[in-house]
């Protein structure tokens, strides 16, 4: 028996290429989210806690994407979109990736567990698993409804940011889950309707290329539809106040708007582009608006107890 | 001392192993601050968290 050897070359990945393993774009929408749902928790956080479980947050979502980008590498070099980062280009190999990935989500799991509480570190270490397992490495090469299912993966963000603060899991952080949860397929489906030759030749499923473009554009009205509601659930709920309502109202209608007319485009893309592009925008202005109202509440909240005193 | 020895010491050193290219080099370099930095930031975390989840407790030791 002979074996062959192969010739390791040393490394040429730079930090950025690292840091571009780790998906800061999506890195910063979790950290965002999370630290919404810390933010609306009751009881009381100290601020190094809360930074310490951001951070292990961003950690772990940057691992998720390392995972992601090692194991979807044979795809990506197919796809314009995604052919420029670092495995396809042979900055970074496969495997320094797997090992960078897998080092951070243990790092950040165990971390978060140590300092913060176990419950919110179990809640990274299922989103990590099922963003890698069952996502990247099973869904998404299998179903048009890869997207859809494996949207639970970033959906959780809010909720681990809530158990970081009151170590369990309720209604309101599980009603911003449903809300990022239906916002995901009306997101990546109207890219994927003007990047479906893309995914053909990766051989992606995406819903334009197997159910094509007519059916694709009634399923965004459709999960709109579900999701404008869901956004202004928080106030329908009593946890947000007159502000949040109108702004999930105005932006929700603005999804529905653009949803539509995304449904009537007969030639061309602009109206997938729109919505692309404002759904990433609707999303976190509904958080902030969740955030801000939060805020004024608490700060008139004190106000009044003060002139009370 | 020996004549084969001489021979020896005369010899031009054939250098073994891999040698870096000028970019690895760089890369090489920049990977290791980033981790001594990422390693500082670690050790800053543990301290502070130490002192916010113990506070003054710290001095507390059982004798």
């Amino acid at each position: 028996m002979s074996v062959t050897l192969a010739r390791i070359e040393p490394s040429i990945a730079g930090v950025g290429d690292y840091i571009e393993l780790m998906k800061p774009r999506v890195m910063s929408l979790v950290v965002f989210t999370a630290f919404v749902g810390l933010s609306i928790a009751p009881g009381h956080v100290h601020p190094v806690i809360a930074a310490t479980a951001l951070l292990c947050i961003a950690v772990g979502a940057g691992a998720a994407g390392a995972l992601n980008m090692w194991y979807d590498a044979d795809i990506d070099a197919c796809m314009a979109r995604t052919a420029g980062r670092p495995i396809p280009q042979g900055r970074v190999t496969p495997g320094e990736a797997a090992g960078f990935g897998l080092t951070l989500a243990a790092f950040a799991i165990v971390t978060l567990g140590l300092l913060v509480n176990w419950v919110a570190a179990s809640l990274l270490a299922f989103t990590i698993a099922f963003y890698v397992v069952i996502y990247t490495m099973w869904l998404k090469r299998s179903t048009p409804q890869n997207i859809v299912i494996g949207g639970a993966a970033g959906a959780l963000p809010p909720i681990i940011g809530w158990a970081a603060v009151t170590g369990g899991v309720a209604v309101e952080p599980i009603v911003l889950f449903l809300i990022i949860f239906f916002w995901t397929p009306p997101h990546f489906w109207a890219l994927s309707l003007y990047r479906a030759e893309d995914y053909a030749r990766a051989g992606i499923p995406m819903l334009p290329v197997v159910a094509g473009e007519a059916e694709t554009r009634r399923q965004i009205v459709r999960y709109t539809l579900i999701l404008a509601p869901l956004g202004v659930a928080p106030w329908l709920l009593g946890y947000a106040g007159v502000f949040y309502g109108i702004a999930s109202i105005a932006t929700g209608a603005a999804m529905i708007a653009l949803a539509l007319r995304v449904r009537a485009e007969r030639q061309g893309y602009a109206a997938s582009k729109q919505m692309f592009a404002f759904s990433i925008l609707y999303l976190f202005l509904l958080f902030a608006a969740l955030l801000a109202d939060r805020l004024w509440g608490g700060l008139a909240a004190q106000a009044v107890s003060h002139f009370a005193a | 001392m020996t004549i084969a020895n001489e021979a020896m010491d005369e010899a031009p050193k054939v250098e073994t192993g891999i040698r870096l290219t000028e970019q690895q080099l760089r890369a090489r370099r920049s990977r290791s601050i980033a981790i001594a930095l990422a390693l500082g930031a670690f050790v800053v975390v543990i301290f502070l968290v130490t002192l916010v989840k113990l506070g003054g407790n710290v001095l507390t030791r059982p004798m």
